[in-house]
């Protein structure tokens, strides 16, 4: 049971990392691969706060602060890191932005304060299904309703084509920056509900592979599409676990299942398996002519 | 005599030298990937992220050439064969189907594929490293100037690096097929209509780059005696800095970055923490972009609608 609650609990977390860099890579259109610097950013900094400076109150408004911080620094470190690389188009975005998750990897790796390269440990538990479902639900609402809005329109606009979006009169610097930086801070978020969830982190839990992951959650749900993403997420979160039924040697190969997915999918299905299309739950939400 | 002062400076000056010939060696190393990173993308667009990896099967194949007993002089001509070919399979089998789907699909495939040969060789061959056998008929000696160490393997690596260029050099600019690669990247249509088979030539591309890092693989492999299945991925993300920053597209420039980031990297080791070695070249990337994102030899271009 304790093992399924887990699971539960960690579905619910790449949910909210996949549709965050869904807002991105898939709503914006900037392609990033520094994710999961973000998600370490939020971890770190929230962990540092309940194990450092977490003040004898009710542990769920102690998470809720701890939220609250990974948020602001993952995205202060949106802001840093997307402000000069945003002027960047395509393929050289990525190469930056996957740059600076290296770097944030490689720096936490030489605080001692947060445990350098041993990991950081005796972080409180706090997280139950309560919470991150919670979030899961602010983010996807979030996300939601800004694509809905006017910035959401300049933002989907500057997916489409930036060139047409500038001559408009849409500020797509702006625009990118906000979509960046948003997500950025949802990451964060999700890092210090993992790191609550865990109790333990690693500079290694970072690396690149887990930004590639993510991305694939994206990929493989619909790159722009919400429900896509989260049903991405849940697939490649569970999978592994299933996959650990068929034996070890079949868990061994999960990387490469992984990568191979990633390739027949670019090839097959570039869009993703639901495309921009958004699943349709009947009973629920009203209808859209968009 | 002389006083405390000048002696230090003089140990300061064979620290620079060590650190700097170590620098040329590995930035030798970096350039001969780079070169494939260069031309790819000069001919396709594309930054093919797996190239790192034929990096490490270069070294796998010199690995079990040279531990079935082969000697040096025909393993290192067979892992640059062997690498070649895979290069040109994957661009067959991956590469030209999504060639006109866009950049970042095709960006995205070239991360699928480099993952899979990361994974399915630490699956096949082990994820722990592996010591890298003896050469039989090589002798890794060292020589002694004043404090200044040299060895053979650094010799070797450099004098084969600046072979392998030479050659490259004569290939592009005085044979027939490098006119043709040239003018394919220079613009593939045209080059089309006039007779040119592009696909064979971005299959040729592929080749002579993969086999570029092949041999640097192998050379690797020897410097540092081990070779293990992941060791084709910060190389490989290193290279690419040491393209950009030279301007990617442009082969002399991957010489340069090659040999800038090699020597900057290890002039941080020597000089500061040794710890932000992988955080240098990551910065050089970052400030390169930011700053010409041409790179050092590339020309600044207008973006057209």
């Amino acid at each position: 049971m304790d093992y399924i609650i887990h699971l539960a609990l960690m579905s619910g977390i790449f949910i909210i990392l996949a549709v965050s860099l869904n807002l991105i890579n898939g709503i914006c259109g900037q392609f990033s691969l520094g994710h999961a610097g973000f998600w370490a950013v939020g971890a770190y900094s929230a962990a540092a706060y309940s194990v450092y400076w977490a003040p004898p109150i009710l542990d769920f408004l102690n998470l809720f602060i701890a939220c609250g911080i990974g948020f602001i620094t993952a995205a202060f470190a949106g802001i840093l890191i997307g402000v000069p690389c945003l002027r960047l188009r395509g393929d050289y975005l990525a190469i930056a932005t996957l740059g600076f998750g290296e770097i944030i990897r490689i720096l936490i790796m030489n605080m001692d304060v947060i445990g350098g390269p041993r990991g950081f440990t005796g972080i409180p538990k706090w997280s139950n299904l309560f919470w991150v479902y919670l979030w899961v639900v602010i983010t996807i609402l979030f996300v939601v309703n800004l694509m809905r809005g006017t910035h959401g329109r300049a933002i989907i606009s500057i997916r489409e084509d930036e060139i047409a979006a500038d001559s408009m009169g849409i500020y797509t610097f702006k625009y990118k920056t906000m979509a960046f930086v948003l997500g950025a801070g949802f990451a964060g978020i999700a890092g210090a509900l993992f790191a609550h969830a865990t109790q333990f982190l690693h500079p290694n839990g970072f690396t690149f592979m887990w930004s590639v992951i993510i991305l694939l959650m994206i990929i493989l749900g619909g790159l722009g599409s919400i429900t896509g993403s989260v049903i991405g997420a849940i697939i490649l979160t569970i999978l592994p676990e299933l996959l650990r039924f068929f034996g070890e040697t079949v868990s061994q190969w999960r990387m490469v299942i992984y990568s191979l997915l990633l390739i027949v999918l670019m090839l097959w299905r570039p869009g993703g398996i639901f495309g921009k299309h958004e699943l349709k739950i009947p009973f629920f939400g009203k209808k859209e002519n968009a | 005599m002389s006083t405390g002062t000048e002696s230090d400076f003089v140990y300061f000056l064979y620290d620079l030298a060590t650190y700097l010939l170590n620098g040329i060696t590995q930035g030798s190393v970096y350039a001969l990937v780079a070169l494939g990173y260069t031309m790819v993308y000069g001919i396709i667009k594309l930054i093919n992220f797996a190239h790192g990896e034929f990096y490490m099967i270069g070294a796998f194949i010199g690995f079990f050439c040279i531990s079935s007993g082969m000697p040096l002089w025909m393993a290192f001509p067979c892992a640059m064969i062997g690498s070649g070919l895979v290069a040109v399979i994957i661009e067959r089998m991956v590469y030209r189907p999504i060639r006109y789907a866009g950049r970042i699909p095709a960006l995205i495939t070239a991360l699928g594929t480099s993952l899979f040969f990361q994974y399915f060789g630490q699956n096949t061959l082990g994820a722990d490293p592996k010591a890298f056998p003896k050469v039989t008929d090589f002798e890794n000696k060292t020589y002694q100037f004043g404090e200044l160490f040299v060895s053979t393997n650094q010799i070797v690596i450099i004098s084969t690096t600046f072979i392998l260029m030479v050659f490259l050099y004569w290939l592009v600019n005085h044979t027939r097929t490098g006119k043709a690669m040239r003018a394919t990247s220079f613009d593939k249509n045209a080059a089309e209509l006039m007779g040119i088979d592009t696909n064979k030539i971005i299959s040729f591309t592929f080749f002579v780059g993969a086999s570029l890092a092949g041999a640097a693989g192998v050379l690797v492999g020897m410097y540092y005696n081990t070779v293990e299945p992941m060791m084709g991925l910060i190389p490989g993300l290193k290279a690419f800095v040491a393209a950009v920053l030279g301007g990617i597209g442009i082969i002399p420039g991957a010489v340069l970055g090659g040999l800038v980031l090699g020597i900057a990297e290890n002039l941080v080791v020597g000089f500061w923490v040794s710890t932000y070695r992988d955080a240098i070249a990551f910065g050089i990337l970052i400030l390169i972009l930011l700053l010409k994102p041409s790179g050092l030899l590339g020309k600044n271009r207008k973006e057209k609608v």
